[in-house]
């Protein structure tokens, strides 16, 4: 195997969307447990992202 | 090569040898636990709706129409009216329900019984009639829950599941750790389906894995701390309540019981705007000989799981003392709707069981990508990781 660019850049490149759906996976959990009502309805709305993303994910494979 | 090393920007240097170290963590933390949490995930499945499953073997149990002008008895002639029913037994506790006005009272034998000695009565604030029990974990969800929670082993099976939890932690970390070099060359969520059945799984297994692990570290790590129950309130026994109630150490037993109204008033006075959720009674594991423990809690989605403990002097009436929990007994308190999900109605709960329906994917495709090359050499495994599969 080829040796390939070793940059913080390529690891950035990587993580940025683990890390988004990571964020976005610990507002979702927290909100609910704030707050009722919409608080609720955020956490509905992203944790059920992970769902949605997941499905996109898979259906997009080829 | 550490793991801290790796997030100075060094993934791309990780060695051979380093990524043969973080997959062989991998295999066999995922190893070792795979089985057990294949069982927590299908057994946690139904019991995320065990309320819903309840209510709808048991009927919804609605409570009876109250005419106007009915005086409630108060709390000291329920309890009376209880150990009347129960002869020969002691109040242990009594817990009130957060949504209707009933009030559960538990007797036993002796104020030190074990649980399984315990009878529990619901009681009508209102009209102070008995009504029939909660539903609560019979038959199946009653397998279920000890499956999940102890296997049938007592304790020491809730510890085997906590140390289970514990390997699975180490398994979505190193998982993390070597999904950074099979990913080097692929995009975020790549999933190659129909060049080969393996690649099609290990594609699928990275990508719900890492979609997914925010939710399983949180999920896995709650559940660890949740294992620990019994030692923390234990250490909790010894400790803050020792302290609260040390000048009480050495007195001999009181002689006499006061009404529980009594605790009641004088927790209330001395936490304002919280509300009564369960009273140990004097001689029960969290409370003194001498003392009622009224544990209040606030209204807030938070702060009405956070239980604050008051020590009243059970002969005289009069606060002792009331405090917060320490931090590490709150955080066993907020740690545990963020294991069971139950935190944000219906639509939270499906959303649990379809993410935890994720997760039983992630496992058995890790369990098939394993199976499939057993017998490889390291070095496929090593190659397979540093190319992405790509050639």
């Amino acid at each position: 195997m080829k040796p390939q660019p070793r940059t913080a850049g390529s690891l950035w490149r990587i993580f940025r969307w683990p890390l988004a759906v990571a964020l976005v996976t610990l507002v979702g959990l927290l909100s609910a447990l704030i707050g009722d009502g919409p608080y609720d309805a955020l956490s509905w709305l992203l944790l059920g992202g992970l769902l949605a993303l997941m499905a996109v994910l898979w259906r997009r494979g080829g | 090569m550490t793991g801290a090393a790796l997030w100075e920007g060094k993934a791309m240097a990780m060695s051979q040898s380093a990524i043969k170290g973080w997959y062989l963590v991998h295999k066999w933390t995922s190893l070792i636990c795979t089985l057990f949490l294949l069982m927590l995930c299908v057994t946690g499945l139904p019991l995320i709706f065990h309320e819903e499953l309840e209510h709808a073997l048991e009927g919804p149990g609605a409570l009876e129409q109250v005419a106007p002008g009915t005086v409630a008895p108060g709390i000291d002639a329920i309890v009376a009216k209880v150990l009347a029913s129960r002869p020969g037994e002691v109040v242990q506790y009594a817990s009130f329900d957060d949504e209707r006005p009933i009030v559960t009272i538990g007797t036993a034998p002796k104020a030190d019984s074990p649980p399984a000695a315990l009878h529990n009565q619901p009681v009508d604030l209102r009209t102070g009639k008995f009504v029939p029990p909660t539903p609560k974990m019979t038959g199946f969800l009653e397998v279920m829950n000890k499956l999940h929670t102890e296997m049938f082993a007592g304790v020491y099976g809730t510890w085997f599941l906590g140390l289970m939890g514990a390997l699975f932690l180490a398994a979505l970390v190193s998982g993390v750790v070597i999904y950074a070099p099979f990913m080097r060359k692929l995009a975020f969520g790549t999933v190659r389906k129909t060049r080969s059945t393996r690649l099609k799984w290990l594609d699928l297994h990275n990508m719900l894995g890492v979609v997914l692990t925010g939710w399983l570290f949180v999920v896995g790590a709650t559940g660890v701390f949740n294992t620990l129950d019994l030692p923390l309130a234990m250490w909790w026994r010894g400790g803050q309540l020792a302290e609260m109630t040390a000048p009480y150490r050495n007195l001999p037993p009181p002689t006499r019981i006061g009404p529980v109204s009594e605790a009641i008033d004088a927790a209330a006075q001395a936490s304002p705007g919280m509300k009564v959720s369960t009273i140990s009674w004097p001689g029960t594991f969290f409370s003194t000989p001498h003392h009622y423990n009224v544990f209040m809690v606030g209204t807030t989605p938070v702060t009405s799981k956070l239980l604050k403990p008051s020590l009243v002097d059970a002969q005289t009436g009069k606060l002792t003392d009331t405090r917060d929990m320490p931090l590490l007994i709150k955080a066993l308190f907020l740690s545990r709707p963020l294991h069971f999900g139950d935190y944000g109605e219906l639509p939270l709960k499906i959303i649990w069981a379809l993410l935890d329906v994720a997760a039983i994917v992630v496992l058995g495709s890790g369990v098939y990508l394993w199976l499939g090359r057993r017998r490889a050499p390291i070095v496929r495994h090593v190659d397979e990781i540093l190319s992405g599969s790509e050639a």
